[in-house]
């Protein structure tokens, strides 16, 4: 059970038997094909678990009991949905642009499969390890808009063009708030190196450590990523009490499952970075100095670590999207502008202060 | 930042949305044609008649007891005000005097009907600014006011209650009961309402100052209601006109002199309260008696006019008969509330966001079947 | 004011009005001519000033049109029932109110596509509730449909 602490020991002795029996090009390949494989195969399970869980959820919050009927406590119907949405036809208007209408989803797909790839799961589960890991995921992440403008520019509805506008306008703003509250923790840092930055954390998570800056920057990063992920109280390019549903009205069967999809890959991405670089990642709760403490900490395995911190995460994103009603578009923007970027800006100023000053933990 | 903008004459052309008929946030069938200029409105144009069943024609042909059972094919969320409506200016017209009992059960049935209505409307006035939550919260306070309206009546939507001279059936034994446990239970609930919406800020930011309906403009576009007493104009029909038991009960008529979506806001909720007033005040005192007086099987009006006005929900409605002395009216017109009130919606919508129209919409609480009739 | 001194003004502004005690309201007929200074002058007086039109409606009578206006005054709290009726039924025509009334533009709307009287100077008068194409004004007497009958 070794490997479930350090995944480099799997992943060495699956490289290891590979290379005795294949030439090293056929290896990679290989490695390759079976990573690809491991992140469609997660990207599914993400999507049948995060739907449950978000129907779960909202039931909670709306004091009902959510899907109960497709297997026990309705945990299949997920599975039900899929194959109704597999078994829908395939709809589009008639002066829709085809080729784009049809690109569009999957250019959504792609970057959120992209952006997936960076992120360190557990020790040694890493796909990709840049050493600008924390900047290529936030580019590629941002890739989707591509698809989403498409989707609103091709399927020839206005409120698909509204939704797609509003939503080039919100994703473009967000992303600088994201970027410089992560910027904040870079700071802190020193390196965009996705492994370093969770290795650094090794003595204590960066939010705990940080001061207040890295409190700030933490409620900045929520509110900024569940607005560039078209969630929560942000939702306006769905906004289905204006737009119907926005950029994509227009879809239907896989081609909607695929926004569905990509939309709940994105909340998974966006808190996993949250986790990555405020929460520690997938190190363990610890206590610089306290070795008992620490060690039964260790006791829990990264990956368990990992995955309850991004859980808190979309918790936390769907906790505000059942509550709050949604925002006007001026709104939007407004806060973003006049608010959150301006405190952000002050906030790294901060941060390099205490940093300079070695004020921090 | 405008002559700006004026120097460079950035080209920028109106276009159309089709609003509805079939639209999450129109309520029904109401079709606006919205003339935009980017998000903003220009220009809001309604075409109605998608639910127009002409009601008033049938009318014509139908007895006063059949008429009554139109009347709650119209606004179906104040269903029983609307056929009071109509058993009053028979009731008039025949000259009858209904009992004591009679009047106080319709009172409390009236004003659970008008809690019922706003509860409904806050669940969706919730959902259509993004908050989704409130929906299922209104709706499951609603439900206890339907299960009290079944028992009594034996239906939950198109209810029947009222007829010319009293009231189908006695009222259930445990009506009295219910009706309290419901007033204690929703009494705790009621606070939740401001606690989930009133009091959020985004809710707020996307209330204030929005949709402004001076007193002047109400009256004159006829705006009565929640809707026109938030602008300050003091149209209450129970307190004007006082009819059935209202003029027994203490209450306070709720008027607002902003004008805007969250006075109006604030109005229905007010409006919750003094209805939960009125219903404790009557529901012990339902004095004993006949629930009807008999009249005779097919009514024949004397020849003349009737108007009868009653406050629902949404504001005046009214029921103006003309009788020539037959078993059914020679003309007769609804003046429901919805019609008038969706006549301001252009005025107060120009120059605001779409967003901004969907909570106006919302809060002038239209029922499409009200306005097409 | 009470009904009598409505009477009295509204029989200082046109002579020919009929003017009946109804049950409820001061019921006063005029001839459709005399609609249009009669409802600016009922509206802008301070005496009077009925700034409420809480109904409009129309009447197919046998031998004539007429159109009702309930008016209600919010200061002072009396009402009136103005009837303007229109001698012809062939071609009805009449003045609109709706600048003095804001309410009117859609209620005259209404008349008009169910009545087919006609509201000159109505900034916007067309169909309001049934289609565009549709024949006919079903509100009227007269009004035959047999492919959608009403069953008596």
């Amino acid at each position: 059970m070794n490997w479930l602490y350090d995944f480099s020991i799997l992943t060495q002795s699956i490289h290891e038997s590979l290379s005795r029996n294949f030439v090293p090009g056929t290896v990679v390949l290989i490695e390759m094909i079976l990573a690809g494989v491991a992140f469609m195969i997660l990207f599914a399970l993400l999507g049948l678990v995060l739907v449950y869980a978000e129907r779960k959820v909202s039931a909670f919050f709306q004091q009902r009991l959510g899907p109960m009927r497709v297997g026990k406590w309705g945990t299949a119907q997920t599975l039900a949905d899929v194959i109704k949405l597999l078994m829908k036809e395939p709809l589009m208007n008639k002066n829709a642009d085809k080729f784009l209408f049809n690109l569009a989803p999957y250019i959504i797909m792609i970057s959120a499969f992209m952006a997936m790839a960076a992120l360190p799961f557990a020790k040694g589960l890493q796909a990709l390890d840049f050493d600008v890991g924390l900047l290529y995921i936030s580019a590629v992440s941002s890739l989707g808009v591509i698809g989403i403008l498409l989707a609103g520019w091709s399927s020839d509805n206005k409120y698909s063009l509204i939704g797609a506008l509003r939503s080039g306008a919100q994703i473009i703003s967000y992303e600088l708030s994201v970027g410089l509250s992560l910027l904040t923790i870079v700071v802190l840092t020193g390196s965009l190196q996705l492994s370093v930055i969770v290795e650094s954390q090794a003595d204590g998570w960066w939010i705990f450590r940080g001061h207040i800056p890295a409190v700030i920057a933490f409620i900045i990063f929520l509110i900024a990523s569940t607005a560039e992920t078209n969630r929560g109280p942000f939702d306006l390019a769905e906004a289905e009490s204006e737009l119907t549903a926005g950029f994509h009205t227009e879809y239907s069967g896989m081609k909607f499952a695929f926004f569905f999809l990509a939309e709940f890959a994105n909340m998974f991405i966006v808190s996993a970075l949250g986790a990555t670089v405020f929460l520690g990642g997938w190190m363990p709760f610890h206590i610089g100095g306290w070795e008992a403490f620490n060690n039964i900490m260790d006791y829990i395995p990264p990956i368990v670590w990992f995955f309850g911190k991004v859980s808190f995460m979309i918790f936390m994103m769907m906790w505000f999207r059942w509550t709050f009603p949604r925002l006007r578009i001026d709104q939007l923007l407004t806060l973003e502008w006049k608010y959150l970027l301006p405190v952000n800006l002050m906030n790294i100023l901060v941060m390099a202060f205490l940093v300079l000053m070695g004020w921090h933990f | 930042m405008e002559e700006i903008i004026h120097d460079q004459e950035l080209e920028s052309k109106e276009y159309f949305i089709n609003m509805g008929p079939q639209h999450p946030s129109t309520h029904g069938v109401l079709r606006l044609v919205l003339s935009l200029d980017g998000e903003i409105i220009r220009k809001v144009e309604p075409h109605l008649g998608y639910i127009h069943r002409s009601i008033e024609k049938m009318c014509e042909h139908d007895s006063y007891q059949q008429i009554v059972h139109l009347t709650d094919r119209m606004d179906y969320l104040s269903c029983h005000i609307n056929n009071e409506a109509v058993c009053l200016a028979v009731e008039q017209a025949l000259e009858v005097e209904v009992p004591d009992r009679v009047k106080v059960i319709r009172t409390i049935i009236d004003e659970l009907t008008r809690l019922s209505s706003h509860q409904l409307w806050w669940g969706v006035m919730g959902m259509d600014l993004g908050a989704i939550t409130s929906f299922l919260y209104g709706f499951r306070d609603r439900e206890m006011i339907t299960d009290i309206f079944e028992e009594t009546c034996g239906a939950r939507l198109t209810m029947n209650y009222n007829i010319p001279g009293g009231l189908f059936f006695d009222i259930h034994p445990n009506f009295q009961k219910r009706t309290k446990d419901f007033i204690t239970y929703f009494k705790k609930k009621l606070p939740e309402y401001d606690a989930l919406l009133s009091d959020n800020v985004i809710f707020k930011q996307r209330m204030n100052g929005i949709g402004k309906l001076s007193k002047e403009d109400a009256i004159s576009y006829g705006v009565t209601g929640p809707t026109g007493r938030a602008s300050g104009f003091s149209c209450d029909v129970r307190k004007h006109h006082s009819y059935m038991a209202y003029d027994r009960v203490e209450f306070k008529e709720i008027l607002d002199t902003e004008g805007d979506c969250f006075a109006r806001y604030k109005c229905r909720i007010a409006e919750m309260w003094e209805s939960m007033h009125i219903i404790e005040q009557l529901i012990d005192n339902i004095p004993e008696g006949d629930y009807k007086v008999p009249t005779k099987a097919v009514i024949k009006l004397p020849k003349g006019e009737w108007y009868q006005k009653v406050e629902t929900a949404r504001g005046e409605f009214g029921v103006y008969i003309i009788s020539e002395g037959q078993r059914s009216p020679y003309r007769l017109k609804f003046r429901s509330p919805g019609f008038s009130n969706l006549s301001a919606l252009d005025h107060m919508a120009r120059g605001c966001k779409i967003a901004d129209l969907v909570a106006i919409m919302s809060t002038l609480d239209l029922v499409i079947p009200d306005i097409d009739r | 004011m009470d009904n009598e001194e409505i009477k009295k003004f509204i029989l200082d502004h046109v002579a020919e009005a009929d003017c009946v005690e109804g049950t409820q309201f001061l019921q006063v007929t005029i001839p459709s001519e005399k609609i249009l200074p009669l409802a600016a002058e009922l509206k802008s007086n301070e005496t009077t000033s009925f700034d409420f039109l809480f109904c409009l409606t129309a009447v197919d009578w046998p031998d004539h049109m007429e159109v009702v206006y309930h008016l209600k005054s919010t200061t002072h709290n009396h009402q009136l029932v103005l009837k303007a009726k229109i001698s012809t039924r062939e071609n009805p025509e009449i003045e609109t109110v709706c600048h003095i009334w804001r309410t009117a533009e859609l209620h005259e709307r209404e008349a008009y596509d169910l009545f087919g009287i006609k509201f000159l100077n109505h900034p916007d008068l067309r169909r309001l509730l049934l289609t565009d194409d549709w024949e006919g004004w079903p509100m009227r007497k007269d009004y035959d449909d047999p492919i959608n009958m009403i069953a008596y």
